[in-house]
């Protein structure tokens, strides 16, 4: 399985990830190369089998729903890069 | 003898009897650090303050007449766990900063046992990696060899145990960085039944495969900082509402009649010719003892690095998305747009390992290739969970190596991933099956350390203590120090 270009940078825009010329390329030819040490999963015929997606066997843990403390505004927000009163300031989403 | 050479259980003792106090307990250990740590670079931060006070808070509560094996005792913390008030960066640049206002569980419980936290441990970045290499900081030395890597993720933590840094640390292993390390350092290193221990505040790799668990001097050690983590916790809904066993009375040197399973797909190419001598040399240890030793197979053992990286990174590739520039950590201050603000943080902000890794995880989530990546590695990961069930019908634990070869060279692996993960071989299965091993020093292969893994079957942390006990109470291995 050999990566695109595109193919990189298009999965790069999904992880919405900035890579640089170097890393472009670095990362078509690496990702590539384990991409195609994957493929031997191919050998394993597994139509008949389940995934596993945890290995506990435990669904739809639930608690009562109560309130609890929980962290004051100050420290929720101690660690912003930016703030604006008791919001976590961001750029524009919409013009 | 040095009182920062005392394993936890030593110290305990000389503390209960009033010999030692907490604070020349801990002074001995910081003046330790601050002796070797400019060799070994084991801590991302040091609280050398806040270190002792908890030691004299300590003292005070045992002179109350409170008691437990952890009260007062010096203990390191892998820095991808969450410490109230003392900055936790996960090895990442994009977490530099960062001082979460909340305690890990694992960490809320030392510090009610009245613990004594010396500070972070060096770590890959978000626990990727397999030397410390990935460290958006330093890499940490091999206290044995310090041209060598000390293993990774939990690197940080195995060089501080072993070169005497602190009496016991916590690590996390995902795929092998509990093991891993715990072997290129000879020490010993538990990863918990997956469930075993709450992961709240351990900050997300790979959510259905993380877990922490302890490195220490010796097997007795790893029981009792096992106790103290384990357990349910309503904050981790993956947390197992289960009992917990008297994990340190199950400590009886004694294997006779047990069926140990050795897996033949853990001894073929690859293997280091010293290793394999040391692990067969250790299974005749446990056959004199009296345990019988069983071949049993786990076929599907050569999927379990695809499986791994494909199931892994896609977790990670998820959990990641949250570093975003806005809640915490760094934040690009020159975007011009909210996606370029996300763009550019993520590029500054994460090393080259973790920037792959996003990338593998995505591509294999992506439409189109969902099925024929994350969704064949699900079902492959099923097969590895059955082969385990199937070997733990035929014996009472598995031994295998922990490593295919001793810790590499700093910068040997570095340029290329695929042969980085490929030293992952032997431990990726236990985390992908969701069940427990404990990796002991066996050996050396030149001059470096080699480890045993004795893997045992969901929540049956006491055989593997006890396996492991028995070996140890019968070698000198784990009482080899490094010469620094």
């Amino acid at each position: 399985m050999k990566l695109s270009r595109d193919q990189v940078l298009h999965i790069a825009e999904l992880a919405k990830l900035a890579l640089s010329e170097e890393e472009i390329e670095l990362f078509t030819e690496q990702l590539s190369e384990i991409l195609a040490y994957f493929e031997k999963l191919n050998r394993l015929d597994t139509s008949a089998i389940p995934p596993t997606a945890q290995v506990i066997d435990m669904r739809n843990v639930t608690r009562p729903d109560e309130v609890r403390p929980s962290l004051s505004p100050e420290e929720a927000l101690a660690n912003a890069p930016q703030r604006k009163g008791n919001f976590f300031k961001v750029k524009p989403i919409l013009e | 003898m040095e009182l920062y050479e005392l394993t936890i259980a030593q110290a305990h003792e000389l503390l209960q009897k009033r010999e030692i106090s907490s604070v020349e307990l801990t002074r001995s250990v910081l003046q330790r650090i601050e002796t070797v740590e400019t060799k070994i670079k084991a801590y991302l931060r040091i609280t050398p303050e806040e270190a002792l006070a908890q030691a004299e808070k300590a003292d005070q509560r045992r002179a109350q007449g409170e008691d437990n094996p952890l009260l007062g005792i010096p203990l390191a913390i892998k820095d991808v766990l969450c410490t109230k008030g003392v900055e936790t960066t996960c090895g990442s640049r994009i977490l530099q900063g960062f001082v979460p206002p909340f305690d890990a569980t694992v960490v809320a419980k030392l510090r009610e046992l009245g613990s004594v936290l010396l500070g972070k441990t060096n770590t890959d970045e978000f626990a990727m990696g397999s030397s410390t290499e990935n460290s958006g900081f330093f890499t940490t030395h091999n206290p044995w060899n310090l041209e060598h890597v000390p293993g990774g993720s939990s690197g940080g933590s195995a060089a501080a145990v072993a070169a005497d840094e602190c009496l016991g640390a916590l690590g996390t292993d995902t795929g092998g960085s509990i093991r891993q390390p715990a072997a290129f350092c000879g020490i010993a290193g538990l990863k918990p039944t997956y469930g075993r221990v709450s992961r709240y505040g351990l900050v997300a790799f790979a959510s259905s495969l993380d877990q922490a668990g302890p490195l220490c001097k010796d097997v007795k050690d790893c029981a009792i900082l096992l106790q103290a983590i384990a357990g349910h916790d309503p904050k981790d809904s993956t947390s197992a509402n289960l009992s917990v066993p008297n994990f340190v009375e199950a400590l009886q040197p004694d294997v006779k009649g047990m069926r140990l399973g050795v897996p033949k797909e853990y001894f073929t190419e690859g293997i280091d010719a010293k290793v394999a001598e040391a692990v067969h040399a250790a299974l005749d240890v446990w056959a004199e003892l009296g345990a019988e030793i069983v071949e049993v197979s786990l076929p599907h053992t050569e999927y379990a690095l695809p499986v791994y990286y494909i199931i892994a990174p896609a977790e990670a590739s998820a959990n990641l998305a949250r570093y975003d520039g806005v809640r915490y950590g760094y934040s690009y201050p020159e975007a011009k747009d909210i996606w370029d603000a996300y763009r550019k943080t993520r590029e500054i902000g994460f090393g080259a390992e973790v920037k792959r890794r996003i990338m593998l995880g995505t591509y294999a989530l992506s439409a189109g290739y969902y099925d024929a990546y994350y969704l064949k590695a699900q079902k492959v990961r099923t097969l590895i969970k059955e082969d385990f069930d199937r070997a733990y019908q035929q014996c009472d634990a598995i031994i295998a190596p922990t490593t295919p070869m001793p810790a590499f060279r700093i910068g040997e692996r570095v340029d290329d991933p695929l042969q980085m993960y490929l030293g992952d071989i032997f431990t990726l299965s236990l985390n992908l099956a969701g069940v427990c091993g404990i990796s002991i020093p066996c050996g050396f292969a030149d001059g470096l350390p080699v480890g045993v893994q004795i893997l045992g079957d969901a929540y049956d942390e006491t055989t593997i203590l006890r396996v492991a006990y028995a070996y140890e109470q019968a070698t000198e291995w784990h009482l080899q120090k490094p010469p620094l």
